[in-house]
């Protein structure tokens, strides 16, 4: 399945993940919480595509579904020109080689009953038909390319630190030469200078192997050093998909500029002048999201249209992806100068 | 240990090598963390003491715990001669019962079944209670029906059950297996499925949470199959709570056999198990409390200290306790 290597490795269109909720007395499906609603993009090969967004909005759930961990509701998922959208959890197993994942939390992501050892070799023992020798040599040299020492392969994850635990982790990800990884907030349970350490790692791994990463995180500041391509999520849905110069200097998205404004400004005479944008009230229920855009409840330009009709994601520039009424071409003059006047005033 | 700072993807760079740790199996470190548990010894020394004791003990002793000695009946336990007990004799260092029969020999051949059932049965249990738990737990279609099944089994009334099992298999299974074996293997049987149930629930509940956890997620990213995610990530997770069912168990066990014993649905008459010699002992105990004494020692011994040796291990398999 050679394909050229201008097509992406990952195709993701139109992705959905709900969650049934069950309730009353015969345990019916009452409604279902939307994860995931519809999300569409491209990673190409050998490139990071950061996934932000607060907490709760499905960032996590989009990574897991991307890999088929989760059976999807729609939607189409293609990698490495292979659609694995409906393919069965045991068909998968042979695919599981090319795609692997790193974990949020280190600590939970290691199996406390085995050794560090065992940990790192599960994937050969699943996939290859290496003698035991072999094994262990693969194992030695996958802990120096995560930069752990080799003689602590015998030593069960309890004994390591948290960074430490988390190249552990990376290792585990890297034992079969896969070609994609989506990386599950891999620093967020990490402190700061750990953090660009595992990242650092991230980045070298990248350049050495040649890896495509899913990064997944609410850091903003640390998805701008580590991405090519930025995704924003709110409730289930991205709003913006644009290459990380723009978005950071010229974000389109109401939500999106609410987002960077909430990121620390290091140099204080421009963190005096800076406006922030502080949105009010909370995310709504993914379970019960509101009608038109999903963001029409916070949004500090909304319009009318934004209540009734939900955004399409459509190309706005070459490269950058809005779903925004704003730069719909059917929302007319008057009422983006009404908008864009509201947020002046907000 | 601390992590490394400079260009950490650079391979082997770390400039205080640790002396490579020499290749010990684990099971050493296991055994040395078991070692240090002082109760998990005593009980160890204990239970091998009394295996043997059962074991090897009559072929040692010689005396056939079913011969009657009317001359010698009724004896006390030697230690009674410190105190000037006239009827104590040294052939008879238990004492004899009231048709002259050797306690100490009744002790051991006693011990041998006893501790047999308690085992097999205990065994059984914990492999069936385990199976159904883990199923339960891990796949959430069977969850209802096998739970189900459970509380079935909890409503069943565990005597009147093993009282019907005795009158319909009693004589199919003497005639195939022999008297004793035939019996064994019911009371075993009996006791078996009529015990698992606790181990399930406790398991399918461990099961349900530990299923929830990162690392089963991780392991089935890298693609690996239900039941090797069962028995590589799992079970030695689950491995406390069985630990600690399968001690319960045990005394469990032993302690049915005696109540199925005392109601006459055990083995024949002639043939002792600790449940048995105690019942027998109650009537006369104000007279002969020596006769309880025995078989109530070794019971509640023998659990105890099954009791202590599974809490040694628990910890023993713990590598976070171990401190590896």
């Amino acid at each position: 399945m050679m394909l050229d290597d201008n097509s992406p490795l990952v195709r993701i269109r139109d992705l959905q993940m709900h969650f049934p909720i069950y309730s009353g007395l015969f345990r019916r499906q009452t409604g279902a919480v939307k994860a995931v609603d519809g999300v569409s993009f491209d990673i190409q090969r050998g490139e990071t595509l950061g996934l932000v967004g607060e907490s709760g909005c499905g960032k996590s759930t989009c990574g897991r579904a991307v890999l088929r961990l989760y059976d999807i509701t729609g939607g189409s998922v293609e990698i490495d020109g292979v659609e694995i959208s409906q393919t069965s959890q045991s068909d998968l197993r042979a695919m599981r080689p090319t795609m692997q994942m790193v974990f949020q939390d280190p600590q939970a992501s290691l199996n406390p009953r085995m050794t560090v050892e065992a940990i790192i070799r599960e994937p050969l023992d699943e996939h290859t038909s290496m003698s035991r020798d072999e094994k262990a040599a693969k194992v030695a040299e996958l802990m120096d390319a995560v930069g752990l020492n080799r003689a602590f392969a015998k030593r069960y994850p309890h004994a390591f630190s948290g960074g430490q635990r988390q190249r552990i982790g990376i290792a585990r990800a890297l034992a079969l030469n896969p070609k994609f990884i989506v990386c599950d907030e891999p620093i967020a349970a990490l402190d700061v200078s750990i953090q660009a350490q595992v990242v650092n790692l991230l980045e070298d791994l990248q350049e050495q192997f040649g890896l495509t990463y899913l990064f997944i995180s609410h850091d903003l500041s640390m998805v701008r050093h580590i991405a090519n391509r930025i995704a924003v999520m709110y409730l289930g849905k991205v709003v913006e998909l644009a290459p990380r110069g723009p978005l950071y200097d010229v974000p389109l998205h109401p939500y999106t500029r609410a987002l960077l404004s909430a990121v620390p400004e290091p140099d204080p005479s421009k963190a005096q002048t800076r406006q922030r944008v502080v949105l009010q009230g909370d995310v709504p229920s993914p379970a019960n999201p509101p009608q038109g855009c999903n963001f029409c409840t916070r949004c500090p330009a909304v319009m009318d249209v934004c209540k009734r009709i939900d955004p399409t994601f459509q190309e706005v520039e070459p490269g950058r992806f809005v779903a925004c009424h704003l730069y719909e071409n059917h929302a007319s003059e008057t009422e983006k100068a009404e908008a864009h006047a509201n947020q002046q005033g907000s | 240990m601390t992590d490394r700072t400079a260009n950490p993807a650079l391979p082997a760079g770390d400039p205080t090598p640790v002396a490579p740790v020499k290749d010990r199996n684990q099971w050493w470190d296991v055994w040395d963390q078991f070692r240090s548990h002082k109760g998990a010894m005593a009980g160890l020394i204990f239970l091998l003491g009394i295996t043997l004791f059962c074991l090897i003990g009559p072929w040692l002793w010689g005396l056939d715990p079913a011969k009657l000695d009317i001359r010698n009946k009724d004896l006390r336990p030697i230690i009674n001669a410190l105190w000037g007990a006239e009827n104590v004799s040294w052939a008879h260092p238990f004492g004899t019962d009231n048709l002259g029969r050797d306690i100490m020999a009744q002790t051991m051949q006693g011990g041998r079944i006893s501790l047999a059932v308690g085992w097999t049965a205990m065994i059984l249990a914990i492999l069936i209670g385990t199976f159904v738990g883990v199923i339960a737990g891990y796949f959430p279609r069977l969850d209802g029906v096998l739970m189900r099944l459970t509380d079935l089994f909890l409503a069943l009334p565990l005597l009147p059950l093993l009282l019907v099992m005795m009158l319909l298999f009693r004589d199919p299974l003497r005639a195939a297996f022999g008297p004793e074996q035939g019996i064994f293997i019911l009371i075993v049987i009996g006791i078996g499925i009529t015990s698992w149930m606790q181990t399930a629930r406790i398991v399918r509940g461990d099961v349900l949470a530990l299923k929830e956890r990162e690392y089963v997620l991780a392991a089935r990213s890298i693609g690996t199959p239900s039941r090797r995610v069962i028995t590589r990530h799992l079970l030695p997770n689950v491995l406390s709570p069985i630990m600690v069912s399968a001690t319960l168990g045990l005394a469990t066990a032993i302690i049915t056999e005696s109540a199925i014993s005392f109601l006459g649905l055990g083995f024949p008459p002639d043939y002792p198990t600790w449940g048995k010699l105690l019942a027998d002992a109650v009537p006369r105990m104000v007279s002969f409390p020596e006769r309880v004494v025995w078989p109530g020692l070794a019971i509640s011994l023998t659990v105890l200290a099954v009791n202590y040796i599974g809490d040694g291990l628990r910890d023993a398999l713990d590598p976070r306790i171990r401190g590896l």
